[in-house]
């Protein structure tokens, strides 16, 4: 039984791979339209813009830090460019993109700039920008929807037109991911990350500038929170004040089932991207195997516990930080 | 720079951080103050005395809560699971209401299910020795979950009529019953706190858990202890709620974990442990809860007051961040 748990916990993403397959399996026994090519594209499309948000989590918590403002960034910007699409229709769908992606970033480098700059502990400074972006939509909005015959065309389009077999908010997610795993692995910055967070006082002392690292992230887990707010106003053709509310727990719980640690400095692109399709499976195969959808939430809270549990052990064996990261030895002036 | 200056200008740096952090509760008198004349001008109706006695309905609950919690935080650790449980003893109680139990039965339920509830949390945290965030973004999806699955889309709203007294009636006719239990309890919570050796002792394990351990600190038990606590204030938050609104959907409380949490923040208590007040919290307490009645009165819709209260949590924990940050600046630039 312990091997079996160290097996786990050392091949993380090839045994939540397993598990993925085996649920899969099980649901396909029960409800075999479940795995309709059909139903599976649906599937992905809608795990999508989970799969997008956990990897801007990913390079947060990887800094030690949180981000709790992604789901109110993605519904700043939809309803932004869902009002831009009513007002300017034959926009294209690439500036809707770009728009998303740069209105993203300048909200995450708030969030950055509160952190980094200001020395706001994450969780705070993420929970108060939470609620002044979703208070932002409302004055954007006056808090009216903007519902599908309001949108342009080529607005609503785009998430799920075809592209070579896949449609193109899958491509995206595939593109995305790819970029954060080069990120991640080859460059400088994306290794800082890694650096910042598994042991700060070493980072300062290797030259990695922490406060770099961090606003680094915050500005990236807002751009794909920005990009996912044009996918999902989009992809469902509505914008509201409310929209994403509340997904801003089941985000950090995929990380962790992805095999993130809190603590910072673990996690990776491969982990994060099956924790997310991990839960959408669970979320969304459970009227097909006739279980009360209202069950649904507390099968993902256990799900989560089970995975925090399994993860417990390699967040346990790194050694425990005494002094905090300001007690680092500095170079001193010598008298 | 010999070593005597060096000493002399930490030990400065020292008794000015010392004496800005004991005026953070003057700080937050001062703001209160500032919010009441506003409000007042704003609005010939929030200098009522009958009103502002009544708009103590509004935070009361949530208020309550925030005390235990800033015992956790204190500890280093938090419980973003509190509106969950919330619910999930609403719901029991909803439970127990439709079997025809009467009130005293009621009210049991409802601290019964906060404190297993909490007691889950606590054990789950310190035997797997993570993070409690994570742990509680666990149970608040698992707890809500079993309310929402027990409730589904009906709601529970049969309940005895002598139980609507805890949510709904004053004492000698001014003074609400909750709000008199919010009281009690937040002078029963900072005299603990701040004169007990139990609280001595969460102030020990925030500041440094290793060195509280090895002092002689039962640190797990401590922890189990304050997660119970936080559970069981939690439930009794929901006999109060219940009993007030006398009925319980599916969507009960929910969003309460960021405003409890704000609350202690706003009230000086440090995220990361070891410091805090509860009268720090209380003020913030009235703070938000009279700054919201304000806005409220002249029409100010509930989420732009949120916002407001966001950019207050902002404001009040960045400006002590950056003069700190100045502090340390113009100290290394000498």
């Amino acid at each position: 039984m312990s091997a079996a748990v160290r097996w786990i916990s050392g091949q993380r993403e090839s045994a939540l791979g397993v598990v993925i397959i085996l649920l899969l399996i099980v649901i396909g026994l029960r409800a075999p339209n479940y795995l309709a090519p059909a139903n599976l594209l649906n599937v992905l499309i809608n795990a999508s813009f989970l799969m997008l948000l956990v990897l801007g989590q990913l390079i947060v918590l990887l800094t030690r830090g949180i981000d709790l403002s992604p789901a109110s960034v993605l519904a700043f910007t939809g309803m932004f460019l869902a009002k831009l699409s009513h007002a300017v229709p034959e926009t294209s769908a690439l500036v809707y993109i770009l728009l998303g992606l740069l209105m993203g970033t300048v909200l995450g480098a708030l969030n950055g700039t509160l952190v980094a700059g200001a020395g706001i502990p994450p969780i705070i400074a993420t929970l108060g920008t939470m609620t002044v972006y979703r208070g932002l939509i409302f004055l954007l909005s006056g808090g009216a929807w903007i519902s599908e015959h309001e949108m342009s065309v080529p607005f609503k389009s785009f998430p799920t037109g075809v592209r070579v077999v896949l449609p193109n908010i899958v491509w995206v997610t595939i593109i995305c991911a790819f970029a954060a795993w080069l990120f991640l692995r080859y460059t400088r910055a994306g290794r800082a990350l890694y650096a910042v967070g598994g042991n700060p006082a070493a980072a300062r002392l290797a030259g990695v500038s922490i406060k770099r690292a961090e606003f680094l992230a915050y500005c990236i887990s807002g751009a794909i929170a920005g990009l996912c707010g044009y996918l999902w106003t989009a992809r469902f053709a509505i914008a509201y004040t409310q929209a994403a509310e509340g997904r801003e727990f089941a985000i950090i719980a995929a990380c962790v089932i992805g095999g993130v640690t809190i603590t910072g400095g673990k996690g990776t692109v491969a982990g994060v991207i099956l924790g997310a399709l991990f839960l959408s499976i669970i979320e969304s195969s459970l009227p097909f195997v006739r279980v009360n959808p209202f069950l649904q939430m507390a099968i993902s809270g256990f799900v989560i516990l089970i995975a925090v549990a399994v993860n417990s052990r390699s967040e346990r064996s790194t050694g425990r930080q005494i002094l905090p990261p300001e007690a680092a030895p500095e170079p001193r002036e010598t008298s | 720079m010999n070593k005597q200056d060096t000493r002399n200008t930490n030990s400065a740096r020292v008794t000015s951080l010392r004496r800005w952090l004991a005026s953070w509760e003057a700080a937050l008198i001062l703001l209160l103050a500032a919010v009441i004349v506003l409000n007042s001008l704003l609005s010939p109706y929030f200098l009522d005395w009958l009103n502002l006695i009544d708009s103590t309905f509004s935070f009361s609950e949530q208020a309550l809560i925030a005390l235990p919690m800033a015992y956790l935080i204190i500890a280093r650790e938090i419980d973003v699971s509190v509106a969950s449980i919330v619910a999930l003893s609403a719901v029991m109680m909803g439970l127990a209401g439709e079997a025809g139990f009467g009130s005293w039965a009621i009210i049991c339920t409802g601290l019964l299910t906060g404190l297993l509830a909490g007691l889950l949390n606590g054990v789950i945290v310190t035997a797997l020795g993570v993070h409690s965030i994570v742990v509680t973004i666990g149970t608040l999806s698992l707890y809500r979950g079993i309310a929402v699955a027990i409730v589904r889309d009906k709601a529970l709203t049969t309940f005895p009529r002598d139980f609507f007294v805890w949510g709904r009636n004053y004492i000698g006719g001014v003074l609400p019953v909750e709000f008199a239990i919010f009281l009690i309890a937040t002078i029963i919570f900072g005299v603990t706190l701040h004169r007990t050796v139990f609280g001595q002792r969460i102030f020990a394990i925030g500041a440094n858990p290793e060195a509280a351990e090895y002092s002689g600190v039962r640190t797990k038990r401590y922890r189990i202890g304050l997660f119970v606590l936080t559970g069981l204030i939690s439930g009794l938050a929901a006999i109060l709620l219940v009993s007030r609104l006398g009925s319980v959907r599916l969507n009960i409380a929910t969003g309460w974990e960021l405003q409890v949490i704000t609350m202690v923040v706003l009230g000086g208590v440090s995220i990361a442990g070891g410091a805090g007040t509860i009268l720090g919290v209380t003020l913030a307490v009235f703070l938000i809860g009279w700054f919201t009645f304000g806005l409220s009165l002249i029409n100010v819709p509930g989420i732009v007051v949120n916002l407001f209260v966001g950019l207050m949590l902002i404001g009040a924990i960045a400006i002590p961040s950056v003069a700190r940050a100045l502090m340390r600046f113009f100290a290394r630039s000498r």
